[in-house]
């Protein structure tokens, strides 16, 4: 506990605010996640949260503001960095690469620890070749914790929904980051499956250390695993605390259910 | 039907999956060793050519079937390697052994210039830049008269090696095919790292690469120098082996039809490039050959040659877009799981694709 305090600000989003075209897709956005959190953000759709996932993982350059992670400033970053400063993230329709093997996908992840440059990779001795087995070891692991043996020479276009969303949280796994980002885990689950989620999540959080945070919609899923949550509506900050009070905030429900008459 | 048991990493990495399999390559390679010997000089320039084909294929692949970077440019690389040999050894009188690795590296250093834009270009629009930047390296030949002789073109001599002469075809056979065997081998090994893996995923989703920590502007422009430098050393051992180079061989024509080669031997595969290279240099020779047994008012016409290309390209993009490395893998297929095949094993399933990605 003593360590949590210390660390107060593991990651920090400050002001963020972008706009596309005529519409803020986010306005002064602030965002505090504590080491070892599970933190989720939730809001209607075009809430902007997805855009917050996007400016965090520098796919969209924020207009204002700033994101610090670990004390650095992330919003500094080139977007192929984002990764080696340990933040993974998945996507919200999944973004696999569809004509390759469910284990060349996890491999892909292991890319920002390579340590060959093309030189070595050409000959493919000593280094490269140990290194390649070192990821497999990576990778193999990974697939041990989300149990997708049975696809690991399958093509990943062929696979089912559900291991495909899995495949895509191994891969963000296999980067070993501290924090991940997972965007709409759920979506297109049927409710077996994302009860499954919901364990491997606790998993994630328990075994591996890593702080998450996810969008999501299926409430009883942020309730479930999350320790705190963070609303958005129409780019603004609209709640933030313990998602057992949060969603009984009135402000959330009228964003959510519309507001009574 | 082999089963194989997996009991290390290292297993997985190897270039071949059986033990046998190394056996029929090496079978492979000693019968092209000896082919100079059985074949008569006609053939022996045929398989050279087929050669060079393959290194540009296997070059051409790396950018367009597996980084996915359409390309309709090389022959422009083609070109640069084909003079800078030519130049160095005719004008300068630089070593034929120096001059090929040179050719080869000033072929990168013009793959990293056309690079750079397919950073912001895309698809039909970097097909198009690349064409355009085709044009210019043709324009430059015919133009630039003191180094490149302009449309007289530039007559090269054979290399040799210490004593031996490689003027004739068979000698030059000898040159021509192990630099085949270390192309295959070095892209086979460069495919099975993750830097291969890079260039794959930035043709399966460029917003993914990036996010796995994939420089997307050094891949790109890397998958662009390797296949220049591919080509430009096919391009060096294409002018030696012609003896004599004109602007009239790198013309779009041959862009496309180094196109065609990897397109009708499957996009994104060694085998296919392979496969191309030799059917699409096959071709226009069987034409030739076949010409007599026509009825004259096909046989004799102009534009056979163009049509039947155009033909062949059609049926393949129909019929079986894996090219002919796919239908290699059905073969496959069908004897490795023997009473088993059916006929629908292949049967396209019709697949609803998410039509918006984010």
């Amino acid at each position: 506990m003593t360590k949590e305090k210390k660390e107060c600000s593991f990651f920090q989003v400050t002001d963020l605010s972008i706009q596309f075209g005529g519409i803020l897709a986010l306005e002064k956005v602030d965002l505090e996640v504590q080491r070892g959190e599970v933190h989720a953000i939730i809001g209607p759709n075009g809430a902007g949260k997805t855009t917050l996932f996007n400016c965090i993982c520098r796919q969209y350059k924020a207009d204002s503001g700033r994101i610090y992670f670990k004390g650095k400033e992330v919003s500094k970053l080139k977007p192929h960095q984002v990764v080696s400063n340990g933040i993974a993230r998945t996507f919200q329709n999944i973004e696999l690469f569809t004509n390759m093997t469910v284990m060349d996908n996890m491999l892909l992840g292991c890319h920002s620890k390579r340590q060959t440059g093309f030189f070595s990779d050409l000959v493919f001795w000593g280094k490269a070749q140990n290194q390649e087995i070192e990821f497999r070891e990576k990778v193999e692991k990974v697939i041990d914790f989300l149990d997708l043996q049975a696809y690991r020479n399958r093509l990943v276009g062929n696979i089912p929904y559900g291991a495909q969303k899995y495949v895509e949280l191994g891969r963000a796994l296999v980067m070993e980051p501290e924090l991940l980002l997972l965007d709409e885990p759920s979506s297109g689950l049927n409710m077996e499956e994302t009860q499954d989620l919901a364990f491997s999540i606790e998993d994630i959080k328990m075994d591996l250390g890593i702080t998450i945070i996810l969008v999501e919609h299926d409430m009883r899923l942020v309730v479930d695993v999350c320790d705190t949550v963070t609303v958005l509506n129409y780019g603004r900050l609209l709640a933030h605390g313990r998602p057992t009070e949060v969603v009984k905030d009135p402000e959330v429900v009228k964003a959510y259910l519309g507001e009574e008459n | 039907m082999r089963f194989v048991k997996r009991m290390n990493y290292l297993q997985d990495i190897q270039l071949f999956k059986y033990h046998s399999t190394i056996g029929w390559y090496l079978i492979l390679i000693t019968a092209f060793l000896a082919a100079p010997l059985v074949m008569g000089t006609y053939w022996v320039s045929l398989l050279i050519l087929i050669g060079i084909n393959i290194i540009v294929a296997l070059g051409l692949n790396l950018v367009t079937g597996y980084t996915g970077q359409v390309s309709l440019g090389h022959a422009a690389f083609f070109a640069v390697g084909a003079y800078t040999s030519a130049v160095l050894t005719g004008k300068f009188g630089v070593s034929f052994w120096l001059a090929l690795p040179a050719s080869g590296v000033v072929g990168a250093l013009v793959g990293i210039v056309v690079g750079l834009p397919a950073l912001r270009l895309k698809g039909l629009y970097l097909a198009i830049a690349t064409m355009g930047f085709g044009f210019i390296i043709e324009e430059i030949i015919v133009q630039w008269e003191p180094i490149t002789n302009g449309v007289n073109g530039l007559s090269i001599k054979r290399p040799s090696l210490a004593a031996f002469s490689l003027a004739s075809d068979k000698h030059f056979y000898y040159l021509v095919f192990p630099i085949v065997l270390l192309s295959v081998l070095v892209l086979k090994n460069l495919l099975r790292t993750s830097s291969g893996r890079a260039f794959l995923a930035i043709r399966d989703s460029e917003t993914a690469a990036e996010s796995m920590g994939i420089n997307l502007a050094v891949y790109k422009t890397a998958a662009f120098c390797i296949s220049a430098f591919y080509t430009g050393i096919a391009g060096a051992l294409f002018a030696h082996f012609m003896r004599f180079i004109g602007p009239e061989n790198f013309t779009i024509l041959e862009s496309i039809s180094f196109l065609v080669m990897i397109l009708v031997g499957g996009l994104g595969s060694v085998h296919g490039s392979v496969f191309g290279a030799v059917f699409i240099t096959f071709l226009p020779e069987g034409i030739s050959l076949s010409k007599d047994y026509l009825p004259t008012f096909i046989g004799q016409q102009a534009g056979l040659q163009a049509a039947v290309y155009g033909l062949v390209l059609l049926l393949f993009i129909r019929f079986e877009p894996l090219g002919l490395y796919g239908r290699w893998l059905k073969i496959k297929f069908y004897f490795e799981n023997f009473p088993f095949y059916k006929k629908d094993t292949f049967r396209k399933v019709r697949k609803f694709h998410r039509t918006q990605k984010q």
